[in-house]
């Protein structure tokens, strides 16, 4: 049900408007970091604020909302925007990437293939992908103007002179249609290729920087690199313990206090679908249910000995 | 077998339920009505006011009320409900001129028309804790003091700059633009500038200013006033043709008196800094206004030093309590997709290490 | 008096939420064709889409240009109740409508700066009619490519050079429309 106190997706029609200008503005010029005035939202700055925003401005009534965190539904602060947007605009929501028309993620592109119905908005801590390079905005702003990128390109280079390959493991950095280099959001380099030639409607929001940016269907995204040492999407050499899938990302599970470890899927969705067809992992069995309660806010729980 | 679990939304609603319990304290102590914050705390209901740039006693109470005295947090609850307002316009500039002051101070000046008016402050209390107040308090005797000064004094300022001695500060009809409503923009004009530090961290504005005076882009200011007050808010109202008084609201003003002798551009001259806050915000005003004589450097053709309450881009990018705490304290998020690849990444940067070194020892 | 105060939204929220995301996928898909068949009925000769459009982007601080025909007593008084732009010359337009020959000549019209690009002007084109056949596009949004039957190559070829600068279109016919951003390559088919 829609709290009534509230406009519908909780912002003002006049901030919808302004945001709504900015997305098109973003769509036109696919890789550049439009400004727009960013409002205080009633959750902090780096939580997903801009993510909520575009969130809020693209939303309609018949909309079916996923949120993802880390890959997953259940992480603290997806439970947390998920309501939000359940309280403000009465909006259906799911669990399953296939259902959804709206997914707000951060740090993670589902591994199910997005279709092109969808949309997938980024919540982004740092847009400019030069901020680390060169911290001055009037700097940055100049360098995108000129397509004068040769500091990230030798930031790249001495990486790999002192390390063999390059050193960015997650926001690795990738240029959009031949044109603006962007920041991909903290999202593990696994997920760069889905960047590019996606059916979906990808945009980016930075609340607390005042940026927003988008990756129109079927666009260009190349990870930048150099012909010697081309661009590695690769992650850790394991299957999934639960589902034993081989070709999703995995998070790192400390199981024990001798150093046991398991990997499991960092989408929960695609890995739920998985045990629930009938797969299992090294750990895990076919899983038709999850309603298991726990103790701590998420995870995974270990045998007790008593599961009926 | 290992099975996934869920327990997100349980967990948040069980920690809402703890917070609220904690707010709330020991329920054999009377509970704290918002009231007595407003009355009491009023320095805190200041600086939650200038900070979150709304001026309303009665909900700064309640969001420090809220979050258990946490201001930056209260300042945080202000903003999230100031952006849900409804603008209905702009009121007229304030006039500090006419400003009723309760206190009102000029280090420049041994004695001025309208003459030195201490008020209500700390400065010559002897920071000794006053054990009386520990026990139930009784109402302090009435203080012996004048009644406010209800005519106008001038600002202290204003000798200076009928003798030409201070650089002249002169109107300007443009409308400022609205940090609040607009991107920032840089470089940014003065009008930006002030409205970025007087809603800044008090702080990071207070170190700044503690900063140029250690040497860090010295402006070698003096208070040349100081003055706290209340003023009218007035709003034309187009329909009436006329602006009519739409409240009262205190502030704390303070121009500096900066030694300058002049640069390339300008002549040999006093200049000034301006704060000016909501409430009784002294010590932000005053950091405030050398912040801000700091930042002129550009347009009083002086050099850049380097110094960091110089630099405009540093100073403004980072004034924002709400943004710095929100972005700080989001990495206690999870964030293991993200280290899950650096670890990755170390693993196979380690391999590569030890093996290149096995080869070199062999 | 009562054509000026109707014909708006009559739930803003949920209605120009629709609207955008139609909008918003005209823009993100150029060569498909949306309608917006929302309740919004602007006075003629202002078609449904391209008011639904304003009503849904535009406000007091999108200056907008009406072209030629399109600046009757009737629509800038519909538009200035609605949505509260302030009426503007072509050259200080956020937004522009009209048919193509009253927007001409293009050059009129902002393109944004290097450093800005997005400040870029929008324009409104109303048509006879739209069809996915004409010119061929190509580019961002587009899976290889697609046709739409534009007024022009040559202008929108011009445009799309330009790029990261340059204009972006929409463009208008009764409830329909379709979106024609400069990243878009135009070429006659
Ligand atoms: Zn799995």
């Amino acid at each position: 049900m829609t709290d009534q106190s509230y406009n519908f997706a909780y912002l003002d029609e006049q901030t919808k408007r302004m945001i709504r200008r900015a997305i098109l503005k973003a769509v036109a010029v696919p890789g550049y970091q439009v400004p727009f005035a960013s409002r205080e939202m009633p959750m902090p700055y780096g939580w997903g604020t801009g993510g909520v925003q575009v969130t809020a401005a693209c939303l309609m009534p018949e909309d079916v909302l996923k949120v993802i965190d880390q890959g997953a539904d259940d992480t603290t602060n997806a439970v947390s925007i998920r309501k939000f947007f359940q309280r403000t605009a009465g909006v259906a929501t799911t669990e399953a990437t296939s259902e959804a028309t709206i997914i707000q993620t951060r740090h993670r592109i589902p591994e199910q293939a997005l279709t092109a119905g969808q949309i997938l908005v980024y919540q982004v801590p740092i847009p400019e992908p030069l901020r680390f390079l060169e911290p001055r905005e009037t700097e940055t702003r100049k360098m995108h103007s000129l397509e004068e990128y040769g500091l990230m390109h030798v930031k790249l280079y001495e990486d790999i002179a002192r390390h063999g390959s390059i050193a960015t493991a997650y926001a690795y950095p990738v240029k959009v249609e031949g044109r603006y280099v962007m920041d991909p959001s903290p999202i593990p380099k696994f997920d760069n290729p889905k960047l590019s030639d996606s059916p979906a409607l990808q945009l980016f929001g930075a609340g607390r920087e005042q940026r927003i940016y988008a990756v129109p269907p079927f666009t260009r995204v190349v990870s930048l690199d150099f012909d010697d040492h081309p661009f590695d999407p690769s992650k850790a050499p394991h299957d999934c313990d639960l589902c034993g899938a081989s070709e999703s990302y995995l998070d790192e599970v400390i199981t024990d206090d001798s150093g046991g470890r398991m990997f499991v899927c960092s989408d929960t969705d695609f890995c739920r679908t998985r045990r629930e067809a009938g797969h299992a992992g090294r750990l895990g069995e076919a899983q038709f249910s999850s309603k298991k309660i726990a103790n701590s806010f998420e995870g995974i729980c270990p045998p007790t000995g008593d599961e009926a | 077998m290992y099975v996934a679990v869920k327990g997100g939304e349980r967990a948040i609603d069980n920690a809402h339920a703890f917070l609220a319990e904690e707010r709330r304290g020991d329920p054999a102590i009377p509970e704290l009505g918002t009231a007595q914050i407003r009355e009491q705390l009023r320095l805190s209901v200041n600086r939650v006011m200038a900070e979150g740039s709304l001026y309303d006693p009665d909900l700064a109470a309640l969001g420090i009320k809220q979050s258990r005295g946490d201001l930056i947090e209260a300042v945080f609850l202000i903003r999230a409900y100031r952006t849900t307002l409804p603008r209905f316009g702009a009121s007229r500039p304030v006039d500090t001129g006419k400003m009723t002051c309760t206190r009102r101070i000029s280090a420049t000046f041994k004695d001025a028309p309208g003459g030195q008016i201490l008020g209500p402050t700390f400065d010559y209390t002897h920071r000794l804790l006053d054990f009386k107040l520990l026990a139930d308090g009784q109402t302090p005797p009435a203080a012996a003091t004048a009644p406010a000064n209800e005519s106008p004094l001038p600002h202290i300022t204003g000798f200076l700059d009928r003798d030409g001695l201070i650089q002249p500060e002169t109107g300007n009809a443009e409308t400022p633009p609205d940090l609040t409503r607009e991107p920032m923009e840089l470089p940014a004009p003065r009008a930006l500038r002030l409205q970025a530090l007087t809603r800044g961290d008090e702080g990071f504005i207070l170190s700044l200013a503690y900063s140029t005076q250690r040497g860090y882009g010295r402006t070698h200011a003096f208070v040349g006033e100081l003055r706290i007050g209340t003023v009218a808010v007035e709003m034309e109202i187009p329909e009436l043709g006329f602006a009519v008084e739409v409240g009262e609201i205190e502030l704390t003003e303070c121009e500096t008196v900066n030694q300058f002798t002049g640069s390339k551009t300008e002549p040999p001259q006093f200049t000034r800094g301006y704060g000016l806050t909501f409430g009784q915000t002294e010590r932000k005003a005053i950091a405030m206004s050398l912040v801000d004589r700091a930042l002129r450097w550009r347009e009083l053709g002086e050099d850049d030093t380097g110094a960091p309450a110089q630099d405009e881009e540093f100073v403004l990018m980072h004034a924002d309590n709400v943004q710095a705490t929100g972005f700080l304290e989001h990495i206690k998020l999870p964030h293991y997709v993200d280290f899950q690849s650096e670890l990755e990444l170390i693993r196979k940067l380690r391999t590569e290490a030890i093996a290149a070194r096995t080869e070199a020892a062999e | 008096m009562t054509a000026t105060l109707s014909g708006g939204f009559r739930d803003a929220p949920t209605q120009s939420a629709r609207a955008f995301r139609a909008i918003l996928d005209a823009l993100s898909r150029p060569g498909t064709i949306q309608t917006l068949s929302g309740p919004v009925t602007p006075p003629a000769p202002l078609s449904q889409a391209a008011g639904t459009l304003l009503l849904t982007l535009a406000d007091a601080t999108t200056p907008l240009h009406l072209a030629g025909d399109l600046d009757t007593p009737a629509v800038r008084d519909w538009l200035t109740f609605h949505s509260g732009a302030p009426l503007v010359g072509a050259g200080d337009a956020a937004f522009a409508v009209g048919t193509w020959d009253a927007l001409l000549p293009l050059s009129r019209f902002f393109i944004g700066t290097s450093e800005y690009p997005d400040r870029a002007a929008t324009l409104i084109v109303e048509m006879q009619d739209l069809s996915p056949n004409g010119a061929r596009l190509s580019g961002p949004g587009i899976d290889g490519h697609a046709f739409l039957s534009l007024p022009e190559v040559t202008a929108f070829a011009a445009n799309h050079r330009l790029s990261p600068l340059g204009f972006d279109c929409f463009l208008t016919a009764g409830d329909r429309l379709a979106g024609l951003p400069r990243s878009t390559r135009v070429e006659a088919a």
